[in-house]
Order: structure tokens, then C-alpha cells, then sequence
């Protein structure tokens, strides 16, 4: 398809922020603007139909594929064989159809539009992930979707928005796999809003690898009712510029979230984490660690804020974010932000910026294992503590190798 | 096998051993004691190469070998090997991976072929029934959670695992009780034979009931102020530090 | 005043004739248009740059004094009040101050049956001695204690070493070139919104210049200098270290600051030379405002100190308790090599205080190092924000910084917040901050009840060893009145 006949869409006409708004201080979105965009839905993915995915995949493990081409849902490549009557995978437009007074339970409910990216997913997106695990059900498998964005010839935007609905007592495991077809610079502004019922657990993990001439916005708004359980996984790897917001709201009593976060960037990549966590009643636990290393010219920010509103007694929350950076010409900028309203709370937060420990490197080398080994061990000594929290093992493993594979330097595993 | 010659090192620009003249020969174990800041851990970390130890004056010869340009990597895969005062803590990194991978890192510098995983497998098992250690210890991250008397252990296990020409024992026995002294001693012992040599460097005369020194020299202020065979660290024991200090005195003096 | 001349002259020469007309018709507007008596002792309402010029003229200020004055109060008018703080007050009207009125004396009562009781009270529970009570309330005093006698004996004192300490007015009369050099070089009138006013209209404030390696010999107090005459709205202090020297600083009075005037806006300005240390200590105590929120004094100051040489040191220490809204972030520029900036804190707010505080810590030199301990305690419905900034430059190589910042809550009525900003460019640097939040706990309470303990005592055992890292950092007796006021300004918060 020629450019002509194309709609292209113009960011301008949409108010993105500036720097000198607070939450983007740190992350300048002019470069994205420069482009015009087509929209991924105008694209079709029929030109995939033939590409090879099973790459793109973590593998080594069950689950059920889901693939998303460029916002679409291509469901010719994905395969659910096996999930239990009941519980629902599709795409937004097809769960419309046939859940209507569902969808509209839950949708756009948890989310506000906070910006202009936020603005512009609500306005174009006509697509994106559900996934619907009512009442009582377990999916047996983890479900690995692949977002697979990008053109050869147009810069494409793509603009999921993605529901997960877990009713009372569901549980489920998603693994969002972000990767790029080479070509042209492309945008992926993604919503995702995850509703966890009453004593569900949801784990979501990202794992970003988009290509490198690509720009990656996603905000992520939990919902989470009376003794849910709330885990999120970012990785990230790719990407020009990143901006992840995670936030949840802690609606009641006895709730847990964990943040995990591990960022890697080289070059000129710049990776924004904003998260938020709101405790808005009593006994609830959070937990967030972030961690990031940063090499060539790299930019990490990383702004963390823990509300604690006044009826949210007994909260327990903790923060920590730690950075090392690598090279001379790395920078990192953090901000964690406590706001606490209730008296009887415990909440702490942490933050480090750093290098890996001469001390640590100088006993390693003592054994003998040079300096390029010496470094990897003291990198995979530091992403240790949020690798080990993935529960899916061989996805543990291929995260480690990813590490390495993107600092480019020596795989360091355990055997 | 080691030749120290007027050696002075600073640490932070502050002078800490002011002339050091030292010889050790294969099949020899050397103790160097001395009261607190005298200098032993930082001869003990300028033998093995740490940065932050400048060596402003004098020459160190390993087996030959002009040392103190020489990478600390370089220095452990020649056969200097420092059991630390303070182990390292490595999270995430496992004791087989750590130790695997030094192992072959060394025998690959020294020309022989790659330990297979069965053969490390079994060396390993081998040594640390030595050590009486627990094999559950090799899946655990390096020193991560380990009491004192564990790491210095774990440090020996290493010892034995790479074989080195020269061992120097950082205060090895500082805080280990008398039965895990005994432990690390006997793996110290077994290590020990007509090829290779140790260095203790210690503050107490107690490592040497198990560990028995050809050689035991008095550090004080940075310069080996005596030196004398194993009946010295006994009289050293009996009558402190200061009873040297003022034989020194009169020594000069005369 | 000759070399003032000569800078007059050339400045004349420099500018264009447009610049001179332009200043030919504002002198002449200034001459003719000029409405308010000159030797009124009090300004109109209302801040132009008449007011501007009058207030200089008053003083006798050289020229330079007045077009930097009218230089700050331009760029006023082009600012905005900031924002971004983290407190909420009814809008200020600027046209709605005065702005100058001569330094008056309190009015003299005749014994302390005239004062405020709930004054009196507060002094003894501070253990301020009968005299002083008398000084601090306007009472005349006998000749026990003689406060101009007391600051005699320490002026002359201080001459011996070549330290000059007195007022900015007459450090301008005294020593021009000084304030010349320093005055606005650390923060300019350009910094921000009360920072520029404070440049066009300061009243007056302190002058300490302690020359090359002179350790002072005393510390150094605003108590001496201000003695009853009511402290300015607008204050500016600056102080000079010069190279190897040393002086201990201290700001405010740990007794209660009843001022009519509810906007202050006070400038600081240290500037630290080779291997200088200033040490400088704040309580700061203003009217709070009553349990209900009425009134209570507008607190916003910029306080900065630039460490410009090598192996330099600053060391802010303040204990905040007063003021209705503080807004205040004293810094470090650790400009020089291996210069050391350290901040100390305890801000308390009870009642509807609002604080938002911090510091700032600016590390552009190789080897500097940072500290800054932070503590906020948040009783009854106030709301306390810690706000601070760690920046290391590209330059600044094997910087460290250490920051801790804990909030204590009494009653769930309040608010801690805490907002800390770092920012690193340089890969050698390390960093660290923590900060934790908790309660008096009331099994702790129970405990020291239990022990036979009062519970106004036990919150203030707790509130106290909560503060002690702070509270080693004062002086002696500064320490000893701090811990009382804080007991004073949260009495009766936790019941």
C-alpha cells in the first residue's frame, strides 16, 4: 500500500507532554513527534501470515500463543487448543461482540487519561488483549503473548489496549512479549488495564525487545479488590525511548502487589519506569524493586511514588531502586516519593546509585577469571534479586542469557 | 618461589610498609605476625595485586616473574592465590559456576585442557569431604548467607579446587572456633607439600599449634623488624608484642 | 566611596545614550514624582521602583546598591510565584505591603505583668532566665543585664581577630568592595521569585567576613546584633570564609517570634574558600498560627552556600517548629575539590503548619561528599514535606552522597511526604538514600507508661531520640533549647 492512500496520523494534534511537566521532567518525547505515523489496524498483518514467530517466543515451557501484528490480533497464528470452556482469550473486538455488558463493566473503568499518549490510544485503539478467567478458575498455562510491531517501508503506530479481567478466586499467569520488525522508526502506545477480583492472583510480566529504532509508551492500571494478589515483571531491553507508568490501586483490605523491575539500556536508549501505588484502605502490602544498568550513553529514570491515604492503617510499603552505571557517559535520574496520610504504617524506600564493587571484582580476579567474566558476574550479581523472583524457570533462564545479550558482554548462568 | 625486595606500598597516599625484604622457597610455610595496622593484610593484598595498594618502591619476583605489573587475574592464574580476610558476598552467582569457571580459567592459562563437568564434579566432591562441607553448599549463591566459619571454609575449598604454587592466608583463624580451626587447618595440611608454599599472616600464635611455620617474622610499622624459626611465635605469645619492640630498642641502641 | 565613583563613571561610559536618556527620565521621574515624604519612617503600601529607590535612599546606599536593587526588582515583575511546593495558602497581595519602615524598637513595658502570660509560660518551660525573659519581651531592663555592654565586650573581641560582623547596612558603609564582590554572587537576584524580592527590597540582615585562617573565637549569634529591635521582613545575610577559616553561625532564638508582619522572605548567602568552614545553625521559631489555622507567619527562604574552594565544608543545621508555611531548601554548590556539604534537620508542623523543606546538594567539584539528614515530625493536621535534590555533575568524579530521611506521624490527621530528586551524570558517583516512615508507637507509650513514665513525657523521650542525630549537631546550648521546643510545639498532640 502507498503512502496516499493511507490515513496518517499527526501527534501534534495531540497534547503530549513537555519537560516541563513534573511526570515527564526526565523524558523529552520530541523525537517520537518528529514522525507521522500510520495507524497499525490501516496495515493488516496478512504479509506475516508466513513469517517465522517461533523465535520471538520464550520457549521450553507450555502455554498458550497469542499474537498480536502491530496492534492486530492475528488469530490464524495464535493457538489457545486446550483452555478450559469458560475462560476467555481474544481480542477486544471479538469479546465486544459476544461479552458486551462484560466489557463494558470493565473497560476504560480502571484507566484515566493522563496525558496525550493516553489520549491517543483512547481515541485510535480499536483493538488489543482480553483475557477473562472468571470466577474460580485456574488457567493451567501461562499465556505468552507476542506483540510483534513495525514496518519495512511506514512508521507505524500501534496502539493495543489490553483488558485482564481475574474474577474472585482466578488465577492467572501472562507473559507480554514486545518484539520489532526491522525498518522504519515506529511508536507502540499501549493501555492495559488489569481488574484482580477478590483473592486472585495475576501475574503479569513484560518483557520488552523492541528494535532499537523504536519508541515504547505503556501505561498499566491494576484494579485490585480484597485479598488479591497483584505480581508485575518489566524487562527492558529495547527501545529508543521507554516510558513505562505501572500503577495499581489497593481498593481493600489484605491486598499484595509486587513491582519487579529491571532495566537495560546501552547506546542512546532512554528508559523512563514511573510507578504508583495506591493504598486506599487498611493491611494491604506492597513491594517494589527496580533495578537498572546503564551503559554508552544511556539514560534511566526511574520515579516511584507510594501513596498512603488516611484510612489505610497497618500499610506496609516498601520501595527500593538501584542503579549501576557502566560507562562514563550514562546518567540516571530517580525520584521516589513517599505520601503518607495514615499514622500507624510502615513504609520505607531505598535508592542507590552506584558502580559494580571494586572489592568484589578484585576477589573474583584473585581466582583467576578475568575482568570481561569478573564484570558479568557482578552484573548478574546485581539483576540476581529480580531475575530470581520470575516463577517460570526456563523464562528465568532466558531473561539471564537476554542480560548479556544486550549489554554484550559474557553470558555468566548458573549450572 | 617468592622474592620480596624493599618493598613500600601506601594505601590512600599513607605509607604502610616501608621496606619489606622477604624469601620464600618451595615446601616452605612463612608466618607474618604482628599487632593490628602493622601492615600484614596489606602485604598479604599487594602480593595478590588489589588496586587500592600502591607499591611506590622495591621489586616482587614470582618464580622469576617481575609481579607488580602483573593483573591480579594474571597473578591468580600464575599460582598466587590469597585466602581473604573478609570473603565477598557474590548474589545470584553460584559457588559451582564461581568455581568452574576459575578452575578452567586457570588450567587454560597454563596450557591444559578444560575440566569436564564430571571431573569437576568430582574434584569437587573430593575436596570439600576434606572440608567436611555440606555439597548442598555448591547451588548456594558465593558466600551469600554464609557464617564466618563457612566462608573461610569456602575460601580453603578454593585453595584446594585451584591448587596454586603460594597460598597467603589472610588471618584465616580470626573468629573460627577451635574445631573449625582444626578443620581449615587440616585442609591447609593437606594442601601443603614440597612443590608449593603458604604465607599465614596472623595475630595469634593459636593457628600455628595446627600449622606448624618454618619461618615465623615479627611485622611492626611496616618493616619486618624479627625474624626467627617456630619457637619465635611462642615466645612472641608469652611475652607480647612489646617485648620485641624494646629488644629492638636496645638493639639499636647497641 | 572614591573607588565607587570611578565605577560610576565608567559605567557611564559604557552605556549607550538611549541608556542614558532612559536613566535621565527615570532619575527625573524619581525626582518629581516621588510622592512619599523622605523623612517619613514608613513606606506607602505598595511595591514600584519608587519604593524601591526610596528604601535604598533611606539607607544610604552608593548607587551600585540601588540599580542592583532596580535590576532584582524588574526581573520581579517578570516572575511568577512558583508553584510546585507543596503547600497551600490564600494568595498574597504584593501591593498590599509595606515594604520599609524604620528599624522600631518594641514597645517598653514596665514589668512582666504586662506581657502575654501564655509568653511567660512558654519561657519558662524554654528555662529563659528572668532577665532574659524581660530582654525578649520588651521589658526594660536593669543593669544586671546589659545587653550592649555583652555586645561590646564581643565586638572588640572579635576586632582583635579581624572578623567583621554587623549589619549589611553598615558592611556597605564600611566595606563596599566586600559586599560588592559577594553580595548576590551566590544567589543571584535571578534565582527565583522571593529571591528577587528579597534583592529589591531587603531591610537589612547580618555581615560576617572572617579573614584567612582565623578560627572565630565565639560563635557567632543573631541574638547579639538584632537585641530588641524587631527583625526585618526581608532579610539578607552574608557570610565570607576566607581561606582556612572557621566560624559557627547562629540563626533565630529558640523563644517565640511574635511578628506582625506575615510575608518573610529572607535570603542566606555563604561563600566558603579553600580548606574555609562555616557551621550554620537555625531555630527557627516564628508564629504558627493558632490551633485553628488563623494567621501565622509566611516563611520562604533561599539559603545557599557555595563551597568555592578546595577541601571546603558547610554544614547547615536547622531546627524548624514555627511559621504557618515554610518553604526553604538551604544548599551546598560543592564547587571546590574534596568539599563537604552537610544538612542536618528536624522540621516539626502540628496543627495546620505546612513545611515543605529540604536541601539541595550540588556536587560539581572532584571527591566532594554530601549528607543530609532529614527529619519531620507531622502532628495534628499539619502536613510536612521533605523535598531535596542530589545532583552530580559530569565533572564531579567519585562524588558520594548519603541521605536519610525519616517522618514520624502523630495522630492520623497529618501528612509526611517526601519527595527527593537525584540526579547523576557521572558513573563514579555513589549514592544512597533511605528514607523510612513511623509512628510513636503506643505500645512504646505503654512501655514507659508501664516504667512509670507520663505519656507527655514518653512522646517527647521518643520524639527526642528520634531527632538525636540532629540535635549532636547543634551547639551545646542550642541543643538543649531545641529539645524543649520541640516538647512545647507538640504538646498536647498525642492525648
Amino acid at each position: 500500500m502507498g503512502n496516499d492512500l493511507l490515513n496518517m496520523i499527526e501527534l501534534r494534534d495531540f497534547n503530549l507532554p513537555t519537560t516541563k511537566n513534573e511526570d515527564w521532567k526526565y523524558t523529552n518525547v520530541a523525537p517520537i513527534m518528529k514522525n507521522n505515523y500510520v495507524l497499525g489496524a490501516s496495515l493488516g498483518y496478512e504479509n506475516h501470515l508466513s513469517t517465522v514467530l517461533h523465535d520471538f517466543f520464550f520457549q521450553d515451557f507450555d502455554y498458550y500463543k497469542v499474537v498480536f501484528i502491530n496492534g492486530i490480533f492475528a488469530g490464524e497464528l495464535s493457538d489457545l487448543t486446550g483452555l478450559e470452556s469458560g475462560i476467555i482469550v481474544d481480542s477486544l473486538s471479538n469479546f465486544q461482540k459476544n461479552n458486551s455488558e462484560l466489557l463494558s463493566r470493565h473497560l476504560n473503568k480502571y484507566s484515566t487519561i493522563d496525558n496525550g499518549f493516553n489520549e491517543i490510544n483512547n481515541s485510535l485503539s480499536s483493538n488489543g488483549l482480553v483475557v477473562f478467567v472468571p470466577k474460580g478458575k485456574v488457567v493451567d498455562k501461562p499465556i505468552q503473548v507476542l506483540y510483534l510491531n513495525g514496518d519495512k517501508t511506514e512508521n507505524v503506530l500501534s496502539v493495543p489496549k489490553n483488558l485482564i479481567i481475574a474474577e474472585e478466586n482466578a488465577q492467572v499467569s501472562i507473559i507480554a512479549n514486545y518484539h520489532g520488525i526491522e525498518g522504519k522508526e515506529y511508536l507502540t502506545n499501549i493501555v492495559t488495564e488489569v481488574y484482580a477480583g477478590k483473592n486472585s492472583i495475576v501475574d503479569l510480566y513484560k518483557i520488552q525487545s523492541e528494535e532499537e529504532n523504536s519508541y515504547h509508551i505503556e501505561k498499566v492500571q491494576a484494579y485490585q479488590e480484597a485479598n488479591s494478589l497483584f505480581n508485575h515483571y518489566n524487562f527492558t531491553f529495547g527501545g529508543s525511548i521507554t516510558r513505562n507508568d505501572i500503577n495499581t490501586c489497593l481498593n481493600d483490605e489484605n491486598i499484595e502487589s509486587h513491582f519487579y523491575g529491571l532495566y537495560l539500556a546501552h547506546k542512546k536508549q532512554h528508559v523512563d519506569n514511573h510507578t504508583y501505588v495506591d493504598h486506599a484502605k487498611p493491611n494491604c502490602m506492597s513491594n517494589e524493586l527496580y533495578k537498572g544498568i546503564l551503559d554508552g550513553e544511556s539514560r534511566g529514570v526511574f520515579n516511584g511514588k507510594i501513596m498512603v491515604r488516611r484510612d489505610a492503617q497497618k500499610t506496609n510499603a516498601y520501595q527500593s531502586n538501584k542503579a549501576v552505571l557502566l560507562s562514563k557517559s550514562a546518567v540516571i535520574d530517580t525520584k521516589p516519593q513517599l505520601e503518607i496520610f495514615a499514622d500507624d504504617v510502615k513504609c520505607s524506600h531505598g535508592a542507590a546509585v552506584g558502580q559494580l564493587d571494586e572489592n568484589s571484582e578484585f576477589y573474583i580476579k584473585s581466582r583467576g577469571i578475568p575482568q570481561d567474566i569478573a564484570k558479568s558476574m557482578l552484573i548478574r550479581a546485581f539483576a540476581a534479586d529480580v531475575i530470581e523472583k520470575i516463577k517460570i524457570d526456563e523464562l528465568r533462564e532466558q531473561i539471564n542469557h537476554l542480560v548479556f545479550e544486550h549489554l554484550n558482554r559474557v553470558e555468566v548462568k548458573n549450572n | 618461589m617468592l622474592v620480596i625486595k624493599n618493598l613500600k606500598a601506601n594505601v590512600e597516599g599513607k605509607e604502610i610498609l616501608k621496606g619489606i625484604n622477604l624469601e620464600i622457597k618451595a615446601g616452605e610455610v612463612h608466618a607474618i605476625m604482628g599487632p593490628n595496622g602493622s601492615g600484614k593484610s596489606t602485604l598479604a593484598n599487594v602480593l595478590a595485586g588489589h588496586g587500592g595498594y600502591e607499591v611506590t618502591d622495591g621489586e616482587i619476583y614470582f618464580e622469576g616473574k617481575e609481579l607488580v605489573e602483573l593483573a591480579p587475574e594474571d597473578r591468580a592464574r600464575e599460582g598466587i592465590f590469597l585466602a581473604f580476610q573478609y570473603p565477598i558476598e557474590i548474589p545470584g552467582i553460584s559457588n559451582a559456576t564461581f568455581l568452574k569457571t576459575a578452575l578452567n580459567e586457570v588450567r587454560k592459562y597454563n596450557g591444559k585442557p578444560e575440566a569436564t563437568p564430571k571431573e569437576f564434579m568430582e574434584l569437587l566432591r573430593e575436596k570439600s569431604g576434606v572440608l567436611g562441607m555440606d555439597p548442598q553448599f555448591i547451588s548456594r549463591s558465593v558466600n551469600v548467607g554464609f557464617s564466618g566459619g563457612e566462608k573461610k571454609r569456602n575460601e580453603i575449598l578454593q585453595m584446594l579446587m585451584l591448587q596454586p604454587k603460594l597460598a597467603l592466608l589472610d588471618e584465616t583463624d580470626s573468629g573460627l572456633d577451635i574445631d573449625a580451626l582444626k578443620i581449615v587447618s587440616s585442609g591447609v595440611n593437606v594442601f601443603k607439600n614440597n612443590d608449593n608454599a603458604v604465607l599465614l599472616v596472623t595475630h595469634y600464635q593459636r593457628l600455628l599449634d595446627y600449622i606448624v611455620p618454618d619461618y615465623v617474622h615479627v611485622l611492626s610499622k611496616g618493616r619486618i623488624i624479627k625474624s626467627g624459626g617456630k619457637e619465635l611465635a611462642l615466645e612472641l605469645e608469652e611475652k607480647g608484642y612489646d617485648w620485641i619492640k624494646n629488644d629492638e630498642l636496645i638493639e639499636e641502641n647497641v | 566611596m572614591e573607588e565607587i565613583k570611578t565605577n560610576g563613571l565608567q559605567e557611564k561610559d559604557e552605556i549607550s545614550e538611549d541608556m542614558q536618556l532612559l536613566n535621565d527620565v527615570t532619575k527625573n521621574e524619581y525626582k518629581w514624582g516621588f510622592i512619599t515624604d523622605i523623612e517619613s519612617d514608613t513606606a506607602p503600601k505598595g511595591l514600584n521602583e519608587e519604593i524601591v529607590r526610596f528604601i535604598s535612599l533611606k539607607k544610604g546606599e552608593p548607587e551600585w546598591m540601588t540599580e542592583w536593587r532596580l535590576k532584582a526588582f524588574r526581573h520581579w515583575q517578570t516572575m511568577e510565584e512558583p508553584k510546585w511546593p507543596n503547600v497551600k495558602y490564600p494568595k498574597i497581595d504584593f501591593q498590599d505591603i509595606i515594604y520599609y519602615s524604620a528599624p522600631k524598637k518594641k514597645p517598653q513595658l514596665d514589668s512582666l505583668d504586662e506581657v502575654d502570660p501564655e509568653l511567660l509560660k512558654t519561657f519558662e518551660k524554654l528555662g529563659i532566665p528572668l532577665e532574659e525573659q524581660k530582654i525578649l519581651s520588651g521589658v526594660a531592663v536593669d543593669a544586671v543585664f546589659d545587653s550592649v555592654s555583652v555586645a561590646t565586650t564581643f565586638k572588640e573581641t572579635l576586632k582583635e581577630k579581624g572578623v567583621i560582623f554587623s549589619s549589611v547596612s553598615e558592611a556597605l558603609k564600611d566595606h563596599p568592595e566586600l559586599v560588592k564582590k559577594y553580595l548576590g554572587s551566590v544567589v543571584p537576584y535571578t534565582d527565583n521569585y522571593y529571591a528577587a524580592l528579597n534583592a529589591a527590597v531587603f531591610s537589612d540582615g547580618s555581615f560576617v567576613y572572617i579573614p584567612k585562617g582565623v578560627r572565630c573565637p565565639m560563635e557567632l549569634s543573631t541574638y547579639f546584633r538584632i537585641n530588641n529591635e524587631e527583625t526585618g521582613q526581608f532579610e539578607r545575610t552574608l557570610i565570607i570564609a576566607e581561606e582556612g577559616s572557621y566560624v559557627s553561625y547562629l540563626e533565630g532564638c529558640t523563644a517565640p517570634i511574635r511578628d506582625t508582619n506575615q510575608l518573610h522572605a529572607a535570603v542566606v548567602e555563604l561563600v566558603i574558600l579553600e580548606n574555609a568552614e562555616i557551621k550554620y545553625s537555625t531555630v527557627q521559631n516564628w508564629y504558627p498560627g493558632n490551633s485553628e489555622g488563623k494567621g501565622g507567619i509566611y516563611n520562604f527562604v533561599t539559603k545557599r552556600a557555595a563551597c568555592r574552594g578546595n577541601h571546603s565544608k558547610v554544614s547547615w543545621t536547622q531546627v524548624e517548629t514555627g511559621s504557618a508555611v515554610t518553604w526553604k531548601y538551604p544548599s551546598c554548590i560543592l564547587q571546590g575539590d574534596y568539599s563537604v556539604g552537610e544538612f542536618y534537620s528536624v522540621a516539626v508542623t502540628n496543627n495546620y503548619q505546612q513545611a515543605d523543606t529540604g536541601t539541595k546538594m550540588i556536587h560539581l567539584g572532584k571527591n566532594t561528599s554530601s549528607t543530609i539528614i532529614s527529619k519531620g515530625i507531622s502532628a495534628g493536621k499539619s502536613n510536612n514535606s521533605y523535598r531535596g535534590l542530589v545532583k552530580v555533575g559530569k565533572k564531579a568524579d567519585n562524588a558520594r552522597n548519603f541521605t536519610q530521611c525519616d517522618s514520624m506521624l502523630m495522630g492520623d490527621k497529618c501528612g509526611a511526604h517526601t519527595f527527593p530528586y537525584i540526579e547523576i551524570e557521572n558513573d563514579t558517583a555513589k549514592v544512597e538514600h533511605e528514607a523510612t516512615t513511623s509512628k510513636v508507637g503506643e505500645d512504646q507509650i505503654f512501655y514507659l507508661n508501664q516504667r512509670g513514665i507520663s505519656t507527655e513525657d514518653a512522646v517527647n523521650m521518643i520524639v527526642n531520640g528520634f531527632c538525636k542525630e540532629v540535635f549532636n549537631e547543634l551547639p551545646m546550648e542550642f541543643a538543649v533549647e531545641a529539645q524543649k521546643l520541640l516538647a512545647i510545639s507538640l504538646e498536647s498532640s498525642v492525648g
